[in-house]
């Protein structure tokens, strides 16, 4: 009988040897490394994705997202919908319970109060909780028993899985933050960078911006995991120097963000020490048009803005000549490699989500010449450029400072060169342009050119808050000090009365062709977003890890507790 | 000479206070915001309420005096009271980053120990590569081993950092093995093999910078050494009989190291604040990597700190070159 | 200054003896010859060697090509000649290396020969000199493209507004070393015999400094200058890097480098073409200026 037992369980500790069978911590450490390094571990306090990535190893949410976009638990025993209950029949309010005998690091119990104080910790209006929008239309958060969460909303909401889901709004310990609320937030130092949480690891160590070092989190909910005792996230440097250090020096077992050349991926490939993983979310490289006029000539206050429609980008001809002329495949081939694919859409994913829209892939050099000389663009003095009524057919294309992009400028320079249109290239600093400075003539909001190029990315698989950048109310103008997120100016009611109804629906598929529909009316419709490339989330791991699952819905190290060393 | 050092002293106040103005003014004019880091999917009015939170918002003199007050006094008495345990500062508010919203004298001072170590050696071994070389050459004008001087001192000159310290990385660490390609700030030395991994880890680091440093101050020791070499009372030393070992290391070499001390001391605060790309390509976390990540940042209370700091030593170090060479050289008189 | 070849036979002009003196300099020939080697490529070269035009579709399947017939330094990840590449950047490499160091050495030497020589002036110029070292450079350079690019773009155009807003933040960024070299110097040349001499016989303050000072400054304000060509170039580079230098569609060697960078391992000549172009001419620059040294100085002329 002992005999049988033991070979019993022998054969199944094999079978299970590859998989994430270890004891807690008998895999020694795992070493990870971001180009930028971790200024921060509470998420809250940060926006940036190198901080949140990493409290996502201490921190956890009720609910998380896997690599299919489906939702999973975390802290919560299962996902609150409409059939048990979870969510109320009016759509106002959803409940969440907690798993029996979680504990903290410290080994406190984790309790909906807990839940409540992250909440009123977030939303106090002095703190400026970065993730805010994560508790937008939140009425109330109570604990309706000491394990159950029950977040009421200001109406019905269709989407209501925004409070405590994803690593942007994991729960925070309440008695070890309680001094933190509103302005206090950024003075408590040691609570934002060693933060209790009930994730896999616990931190032993933060040197800002440097190094954070954690360990197992003895009380974490699995006792057997995570495998690896003690983990150490090492920031700076550059791409190139984090994935040498996973693929070719074997020094670290995880690279995050390895954005490098496809010649250089190959290589590093081949040297068999390691492999790159992409997940596809809904990253999409982009050109911008700009509707409205952005020459010099006019006054500060009216320059790009809606009271001077674009001269020469208004007319949809042009914009779909210009489109037609880019050969996205040679884009990706030349920039991403195995981590872009072209795309047509500004909702590439997740599938259900995305309008089947693959027009603009093949480039079509004689169509967009025929299309510009139907616009009335002829080039009547011989120059190769064509003209109109005296105006040449120039264009000012922005962006900012990347090897990529600027390999992008210049062959899409060159295309546009081909069907007659003469491009003037600017690279602009990513701090001047990302920065919203209302003073400076370079932020993308302002958009003192004719195109630009950038990318964006939608917060969740559900799109609602990211089409909604493309209302009109959202243009940047001097009244809103130049903040707003319809970078194009874009005003279409037909648009924004589709966006009013995609904020009642609540049945899926409805809300799936709403955004169809949506996509692609700022898309092929009206060739307002050109997009480009839908990028991947390009990172490295060592062979010797194993378990990991990129995830572009969520975290990437979303389990890392399921990590293992490969023997 | 002591009333010059008190009067330069003592003007330097006013200096360092218009420098904090200037350069506060400066960071603040140019473009840029902290919310620049922060991804798109983040709306405007909640970039708004962060900016607000961070105190960024407030006007441009309230905060200059805001941070005069908090380094000048608030500091001072946080570190007073950390080692004697009084409560002076009470609980002000500290110098916060906006980046990481840590005090950014806590940071300095992770920070010091990794700077002074890798850079402030690389300094040194530069200095003394550099010297023997640079007298060398000059001793031997023409001769091979001063055009292979020169021909080290031009490469190391010529060829950027971030060129040279990925190419040693390349050499010596992926191709050769012999040592990481990342500095690891977590290494504590506690005995003989932990010291020897230290060493190991800055061997590639300080080899860059080095070779940069060193080729300057070759040749300005070698010009310098040149200069005086022309000169009367060698001839008339060598006439007199001495031996040439002592002409050339005890009259000509001290009268030579003038110009090229200065140059060594003005160097000094560069360590702090100029070997940014190195510590960037190796991840030394030091003060000129936090400096330059704060200036993309927009991080201004760190920026303005650092900056401020690096004045000081700028300043002090002046000072200290302009009395060297006071002492130094008995033909200069500043009275 | 004046005719010191006077001592000898047959009186040979001062400028005459310069040259011969310099000549002899085996290293400053060689420097010479190097650096008007690749000024003329870089000047003539684009006029003869005219690649073809290709198309993008053409271009991009002769991507990442080694040294060919065709391509002699092969091509980059866009099927670009780095040949034709190469001689277009260095003119504007070279150009923006000469005239920012002329504009950090002729400001820095005004400087340190006023601060040297007036002591009344010494103090508040050295504190200003302080005050630039102590400026973070990023921040004072995006203040000046943000206040006068525009304004100097549409006076001039973008290539030539781009060159003379880098050329000029290059040059008021850099001159401090020279100042304080040059400063050092001359409260030296102050005290000598013959400086005091001149003043005693009652000449004015610009003729000393003209006819006394400034020519012997020469030596250390040469290695200041070589110096500040490589770190002219190099900090143009750094520049593109941040996006204040010219536009993306004009490469500079600086450029060329940091672009290459990403690509090193996989193909290593592209960062050695553009990093040997930057060494030979800071090495033609540095002999030269040893030679001038040698040859400016009159003790050792004539020996």
């Amino acid at each position: 009988m002992k005999l049988k037992t033991t070979l019993l369980g022998a054969t199944c500790a094999l079978a299970m040897a590859s998989a994430a069978y270890a004891e807690r911590g008998a895999d020694g450490e795992v070493k990870l490394t971001f180009p930028q390094a971790v200024s921060i571990m509470n998420p809250y306090l940060s926006g940036g994705t190198k901080d949140i990535w990493a409290s996502s190893m201490v921190l956890e949410p009720m609910a998380g997202v896997d690599p299919e976009g489906n939702l999973v638990t975390k802290l919560a025993t299962e996902i609150p919908t409409l059939e048990n209950g979870g969510i109320s029949a009016d759509m106002t309010s959803i409940t969440w319970k907690l798993q029996p005998g979680l504990l903290w690091s410290d080994g406190s119990p984790i309790t909906a109060d807990d839940a409540v104080f992250t909440a009123a910790y977030c939303m106090d209006p002095a703190g400026g909780c970065a993730q805010a929008t994560k508790f937008e239309g939140v009425a109330s958060v109570e604990a309706v028993d000491p394990s159950t969460v029950k977040v009421t909303f200001t109406g019905p909401k269709p989407n209501p899985y925004t409070a405590f889901v994803g690593s942007l709004s994991p729960l925070l310990q309440k008695a070890q933050f309680a001094d933190c609320l509103g302005a206090a937030a950024p003075t408590c130092t040691d609570a934002n960078n060693m933060p209790i949480g009930a994730g896999p690891f616990m931190v032993t160590g933060f040197t800002v911006n440097d190094t954070v070092s954690m360990a197992a989190n003895p009380n974490y909910r699995d006792p057997a995991k995570p495998a690896f005792a003690t983990a150490v996230i090492k920031g700076g440097g550059d791409a190139e120097g984090s994935a040498r250090a996973v693929m070719e020096t074997g020094e670290f077992d995880y690279a995050w963000n390895t954005q490098i050349p496809p010649d250089s991926q190959a290589s590093m490939s081949a040297d068999g020490k390691g492999q790159f993983v992409v997940a596809f979310g809904t990253l999409v490289e982009r050109i911008e048009m700009n509707t409205t006029d952005p020459s010099a000539d006019l006054p500060e206050g009216e320059r790009a803005t809606a009271k001077h429609p674009h001269p020469i980008l208004s007319d949809i001809k042009v914009r779909t000549a210009l489109s037609k002329a880019i050969d996205r495949s040679i884009l990706v081939e030349v920039g991403y490699g195995e981590g872009g694919k072209p795309t047509c859409n500004v909702i590439p994913g997740p599938a259900a989500w995305a309008s089947d829209n693959e027009g603009c892939i093949a480039q079509d050099l004689e169509g967009a010449k025929v299309l510009l000389d139907e616009a009335g663009w002829k080039d009547t003095d011989g120059d190769g450029i064509r003209d109109k009524d005296g105006k040449k057919l120039s264009i000012l294309y922005q962006t900012t400072v990347n090897p990529i992009r600027q390999d992008f400028q210049a062959l899409i320079k060159d295309w546009w060169g081909e069907i007659g249109v003469e491009t003037e290239l600017k690279a602009i600093d990513p701090g001047v342009f990302f920065g919203g400075d209302p003073g400076s003539p370079d932020t993308f909001q302002k958009f003192y050119a004719d195109v630009e190029m950038y990318a964006n990315n939608s917060d969740s698989p559900d799109p609602e808050v990211y089409l909604g950048q493309y209302q009109c109310k959202n243009a940047p103008r001097p009244e809103t000090q130049w903040q707003g997120e319809n970078i194009n100016r874009f005003c279409d009611p037909a648009y924004d009365a589709l966006i009013a109804e995609l904020s009642t629906a609540t049945d899926v598929p409805k809300r799936q062709e709403i955004a169809k529909k949506l996509n692609d009316m700022v898309t092929k419709d009206s060739m307002t977003v050109i997009p480009l490339v839908h990028r991947g989330t390009l990172s490295a791991h060592s062979n010797a890890l194993g378990g990991v699952m990129i995830n572009a819905w969520d975290s990437e190290l979303w389990n890392v507790a399921d990590w293992f060393r490969v023997k | 000479m002591l009333t010059f050092t008190l009067r330069r002293l003592l003007l330097a106040i006013p200096t360092l206070l218009v420098i904090s103005l200037v350069i506060f003014l400066l960071v603040d004019l140019a473009p840029g915001s902290p919310m620049s880091e922060i991804p798109l999917t983040v709306p405007p009015d909640v970039r708004q309420r962060m900016i607000e939170a961070l105190g960024a918002d407030q006007p441009v003199f309230f905060r200059y005096f805001l941070w005069l007050r908090q380094f000048f006094w608030v500091e001072p008495a946080t570190l007073f009271d950390s080692w004697f345990g009084t409560s002076l500062a009470g609980d002000e508010q500290r110098i916060l980053s906006w980046q990481s919203r840590s005090p950014v004298f806590t940071i300095i001072g992770q920070r010091i120990p990794q700077t002074l170590t890798v850079i402030g050696t690389a300094y040194l071994v530069a200095v003394l590569i550099a010297l023997p070389i640079g007298i060398y050459s000059a001793y031997r004008q023409y001769s091979f081993f001063d055009q292979a001087g020169t021909l080290f001192a031009m490469i190391g000159f010529s060829v950027p950092t971030f060129f040279s310290g990925t190419l040693f990385i390349i050499i010596f660490a992926v191709w050769l093995g012999w040592f990481p390609t990342k500095y690891d700030t977590q290494l504590s030395v506690t005995d003989w093999p932990s010291f020897l991994e230290r060493v190991r880890q800055m061997v590639l680091p300080v080899m860059t910078l080095a070779l940069a440093n060193a080729a300057a101050i070759s040749r300005y020791m070698r010009s310098s050494m040149l200069d005086n070499m022309g000169m009367d009372y060698v001839r008339t030393a060598r006439a007199k009989g001495m031996p040439e070992k002592t002409v050339i290391l005890k009259h000509v070499l001290r009268n030579s190291l003038i110009p090229v001390v200065t140059v060594i001391a003005l160097g000094i605060p560069s360590i702090f604040g100029g070997a940014i790309i190195t510590e960037n390509l190796f991840g030394v976390n030091g003060i000129g990597a936090a400096l330059i990540g704060a200036i993309h940042a927009n991080d201004i209370p760190m920026v303005q700190t650092l900056a401020f700091i690096f004045a000081i030593l700028i300043v002090l170090f002046n000072l200290i070159a302009d009395v060297l060479y006071g002492l130094l050289d008995p033909r200069i008189r500043y009275d | 200054m004046t005719d010191h070849g006077a001592a000898s036979s047959r009186p040979i002009s001062h400028n005459r003896a310069v040259w011969q003196q310099f000549r002899s300099h085996k290293g400053a020939l060689f420097g010479l010859v190097i650096l008007g080697l690749l000024t003329l490529a870089v000047l003539i070269g684009p006029l003869i060697w005219v690649p073809d035009k290709l198309t993008v579709a053409e271009a991009i399947k002769l991507k990442n090509q080694g040294p060919s017939l065709r391509f002699p330094l092969g091509t980059d990840q866009l099927g670009r000649d780095m040949l034709s590449r190469m001689m277009l950047a260095g003119r504007i490499s070279l150009a923006v290396g000469f005239v920012a160091m002329i504009i950090a050495i002729v400001f820095g030497t005004f400087i340190g020969v006023i601060a040297g020589y007036y002591r009344k002036l010494d103090g508040p110029l050295m504190r200003l000199t302080d005050m630039f070292l102590a400026l973070p450079l990023v921040p004072l350079l995006l203040v000046l493209v943000v206040l006068f690019r525009d304004r100097v773009a549409g006076l001039l155009g973008p290539e030539l507004g781009a060159f003379l807003l880098i050329v000029f933040a290059i040059g008021i960024t850099s001159w401090m070393q020279a100042a304080r070299i040059v400063r050092g110097e001359v409260l030296t040349l102050k005290e000598r015999e013959y400086v005091l001499a001149a003043r005693s016989i009652g000449t004015a303050p610009r003729r000393i400094i003209w006819r006394h000072i400034l020519p012997n400054v020469i030596s250390p304000v040469m290695v200041a200058a070589t110096l500040g060509v490589a770190e002219a170039i190099i900090t143009e580079s750094v520049l593109s890097f941040l996006g204040l230098g010219f536009p993306p569609d004009f490469p500079t060697w600086g450029r060329l480098l940091f672009d290459a960078l990403s690509y090193m391992q996989v193909y290593p000549e592209r960062v050695i073409w553009p990093g040997l172009a930057i060494s030979l001419t800071v090495l033609s620059v540095n002999f030269i200026g040893d030679g001038l040294r040698d040859a400016l100085d009159p003790r050792i002329r004539g020996r």
